[in-house]
């Protein structure tokens, strides 16, 4: 296929229609929408409100909850332990055990750190490694309300409204009292923010938001602060296993969970770790690819947490609802989903379909702005075609340099610059085509404003945790999430684990679990945790390119 | 419907493997029929889990690259490296005093540069890594931060070093160490935090969490918008952070990567 500077001659005839109308719409916003018409439009448009696209959950605490086909099958599916498992030799026997080494997990390690745990008795296991998780790769900002002009009053209403008021308002509260302390926790490890020479941080709109309050560095946010915890978790001394996913709590006579069985993925043994407390900060589950979806989900997000809580007795909460980024990559065909950052949008760039024009206020929240791109390639067909067969709309980059100067997209947005000048285009002078991508999971585990679930001895926190959100979760939230609650679960933790010794391990639930698939009449041959995606062969086309196999 | 694929015929550790043009080195694996564990990880060149060496055909050198943002081509001999080992011993930053002789002191090994760059000719970033390690061994932290800012921490410079030069665990102390005590810390953010920890806004936020549906969704729809006109002071992207401490004029550098 002939490629002029990065696109094929069909697309370049849309791209002159976007530069003749760009001088018209610098300056020109469409306008945001009401209450009324936003819910019209997820109605109509939003993947989450397809009724076809769900079932009940059958059985557990959680039963009748509507889920995603995909999801609803993590839930009924097999243990991959028996209960019998033999659990008498403990590989490991700690105070605090953190499952997965995202951002969540490691702000709990070194806050149960801080609160008196023994690094040496903290144990991070992690499925790939330590710091490959979704935290990594969020790139806009985090929200927090640190201006004269804004207010922790104000950071509350944006995201109920966000949440469509479903969210759960003593967790909301928690979220915005603590994200100014968070900012200042992260000043003082040297996270490196956009900072004025006053030490001002530069803080900029996302979707949904009524103030200015996004603090970025640069559009490598989650990897900045990210690599700063990771490297004070190790200075520390915290314990990290990589590579060794759990797979299955385990619990104590009591029915308190004390621990869990890990699987080294390498050497495909068990091992068996008791734990005093155990903190679950599994994150999200992109990679299960709901509706067909692509994601911008590192390759290990396949919702293992919420299997492993659920089979322990944990509720769950607004899991009906999965967040679709409204901007992932739309071509090339080999950046199909990955995420583009959502302050390409707070820096002025425009959506516009085919023929050049905007059709949607850029920074609704994002189920609003996913909605609208989806109809506008759907039943408006004005989306733009591309080669390998999926429409998309355009998000006009350049405005980016010419409301800001010359210079701002290679310096405020150097990781999508560096990427998009990988596969040849320039965002600096063409547009960038982009599609809804499967990007977070509103909902999660249930549980208080401490991280604490129904189960005693579980805590959660990150993606993994339901309620925060509501239905819906504004950018800027989920970098302070895993900060803000992987912190509360952590010193809750470590109270809980010095107040409590786990009794005789068990698995009595997985029994149990087993027996309730058995009631509810379910039989198959799938199994649960996921672990991994299998993108051998057929699939490995199917995610990246449209070719006839 | 897109036109079928040309094959093209990678080795993959010395195996042979035909596989479709336009695909990135990492589905290339996968198509071949690999399941990965390592060598893998976000996908989206954010997280440096994917470090691959490969050789082209007709070429002497060795090129580096990440597996997931590299599209795969005919004739390349590549391996995936699982692993750079980069241990650093632990240091305490919060008991730092920054001198021109802290990254030095903490990494000896930097005075062992020879400047043949290879590392920056390694690095799948575009980063000037020998540039910044260079400015580590003149004591300048800020320069380092600044230049090694974009580093996913691949390692695949530390391992093409033979200096053997833990490249991006100096990047990393010097940001770290530029982040908490050279740059100054925001007064409004100390204010609010005292504000919240005196209790300023508890009642607010109980009246709202108190409020019937009706009345919370119509004080939502008549909250207030700022402008999104620039609030940022002197801050400019294009110069990045605006020092008060640094006379050397990065930007030209930066500009040529």
């Amino acid at each position: 296929m002939e490629l002029i500077d990065g696109y094929p001659a069909s697309m370049r005839e849309s791209i002159a229609m976007v530069e003749r109308t760009r001088p018209a719409r610098l300056g020109q916003t469409f306008p945001a929408m009401s209450l009324e018409e936003r819910r019209a439009l997820l109605l109509g448009h939003h993947p989450d409100y397809q009724a076809d696209a769900k079932r009940p959950l059958s059985f557990g605490p959680s039963k009748g909850l509507l889920l995603n086909h995909e999801l609803a099958d993590l839930f009924e599916a097999r243990p991959l332990v028996r209960p019998n498992l033999d659990l008498s030799k403990i590989d490991a026997d700690v105070d605090l055990l953190v499952i997965g080494g995202g951002g969540a997990g490691t702000v709990a390690a070194i806050w149960a750190v801080q609160s008196g745990l023994d690094p040496a008795r903290v144990l991070i296991a992690t499925k790939l490694r330590h710091g490959d998780s979704n935290s990594t790769m969020a790139q806009g900002g985090i929200q927090a309300a640190d201006r004269p002009e804004d207010s922790p009053v104000q950071h509350f209403l944006d995201v109920m409204g966000g949440g469509h008021f479903t969210n759960r308002p003593d967790l909301v509260r928690a979220l915005v009292s603590d994200a100014p302390l968070i900012i200042q926790w992260h000043e003082r490890l040297g996270v490196m923010y956009d900072k004025d020479s006053q030490g001002r941080f530069v803080e900029n709109p996302g979707g949904g938001t009524s103030r200015n309050r996004m603090h970025s560095a640069r559009d490598y946010t989650g990897l900045e602060i990210m690599r700063v915890l990771r490297d004070e978790a190790r200075n520390l001394g915290i314990r990290v296993v990589e590579f060794a996913p759990a797979i299955e709590l385990v619990c104590d006579e009591t029915g308190a969970v004390a621990g869990a069985v890990l699987l080294n993925l390498e050497t495909r043994r068990y091992h068996i770790v008791r734990a005093a407390a155990t903190v679950l900060t599994t994150g999200g589950l992109g990679r299960v690819h709901i509706q067909r979806f692509p994601t911008t989900n590192h390759y290990g997000a396949t919702g293992d947490g919420l299997v492993l809580a659920y089979r322990v007795g944990a509720e769950l909460v607004d899991l009906d609802a999965v967040q679709y980024h409204p901007t992932g990559a739309a071509f090339p065909a080999q950046m199909a989903g990955l995420l583009i950052t959502e302050k390409v949008r707070g820096l002025g760039a425009q959506p516009l379909n085919r023929l050049g024009e905007q059709f949607v206020f850029p920074l609704e929240p994002r189920d609003v702005e996913a909605a609208a791109f989806i109809r506008e390639c759907g039943e408006r067909g004005l989306g733009v075609p591309t080669p390998h067969g999926i429409c998309g709309v355009w998000l006009d980059a350049p405005m980016v340099d010419l409301i800001h100067g010359p210079g701002t997209i290679r310096n405020a947005l150097p990781a999508m610059y560096r990427m998009y000048t990988r596969f040849g285009i320039d965002m600096t002078r063409d547009p960038i085509l982009v599609f809804p991508t499967l990007h977070y999971q509103n909902g999660g585990v249930a549980a208080d404003e401490h991280g604490a679930t129904s189960v005693p001895g579980l805590f959660v926190a990150g993606e993994v945790m339901g309620g925060i959100h509501g239905k819906n979760r504004l950018m800027g939230n989920s970098l302070l999430d895993f900060n803000v609650f992987g912190r509360r679960a952590g010193i809750a933790a470590a109270h809980y684990a010095r107040a409590h010794r786990p009794g005789r391990l068990s698995l009595a639930h997985v029994a149990e679990y087993e027996r309730m698939l058995r009631e509810a009449g379910i039989e198959t041959a799938r199994t649960a945790p996921r672990i991994l995606p299998d993108y051998r062969g057929k699939e490995a086309l199917e995610r990246y390119l449209d070719v006839p196999v | 419907m897109s036109e079928p694929a040309t094959l093209v015929t990678m080795e993959l550790m010395g195996k042979e493997y035909r596989v479709p043009s336009g695909l990135t080195i990492l589905a290339a694996i996968e198509y071949a029929g690999y399941k990965l564990v390592r060598g893998v990880g976000c996908r989206g060149g954010f997280c440096g889990a994917c470090p691959t060496l490969y050789r082209r055909e007709g070429s002497h050198r060795i090129f580096t690259a990440l597996a997931c943002q590299t599209l795969v081509e005919d004739g390349m001999c590549l391996v995936q490296m699982p692993f750079v080992p980069v241990p650093t011993k632990p240091y305490d930053l919060h008991s730092i005093t920054p001198q021109p002789t802290t990254l030095l002191r903490f990494f000896p090994e930097i005075a062992g540069c020879v400047a043949c760059n290879t590392c920056t000719r390694a690095c799948p970033q575009g980063l000037p890594v020998m540039d910044y390690i260079q400015a580590a061994l003149r004591g300048d932290i800020e320069r380092v931060a600044m230049l090694s800012f974009d580093c996913i921490a691949c390692g695949i410079c530390s391992s093409r070093c033979p200096a053997d030069i833990k490249h991006y665990a100096v990047g990393l102390l010097a940001r770290r160490i530029y982040g908490k005590y050279l740059v100054p810390s925001s007064e409004n953010l100390a204010l609010r935090v005292s504000a919240i920890e005196s209790g300023r806004y508890d009642a607010e936020l109980r009246e709202l969490m108190e409020l019937p549906l009706a009345e919370l969704r119509a004080r939502y729809e008549q909250r207030s918008f700022e402008a999104v006109a620039d609030q940022n002071g002197d801050y400019s992207a294009t110069r990045r952070y605006n020092s008060p401490m640094d006379p050397v004029d990065y930007q030209d550098e930066l500009e040529g990567v």
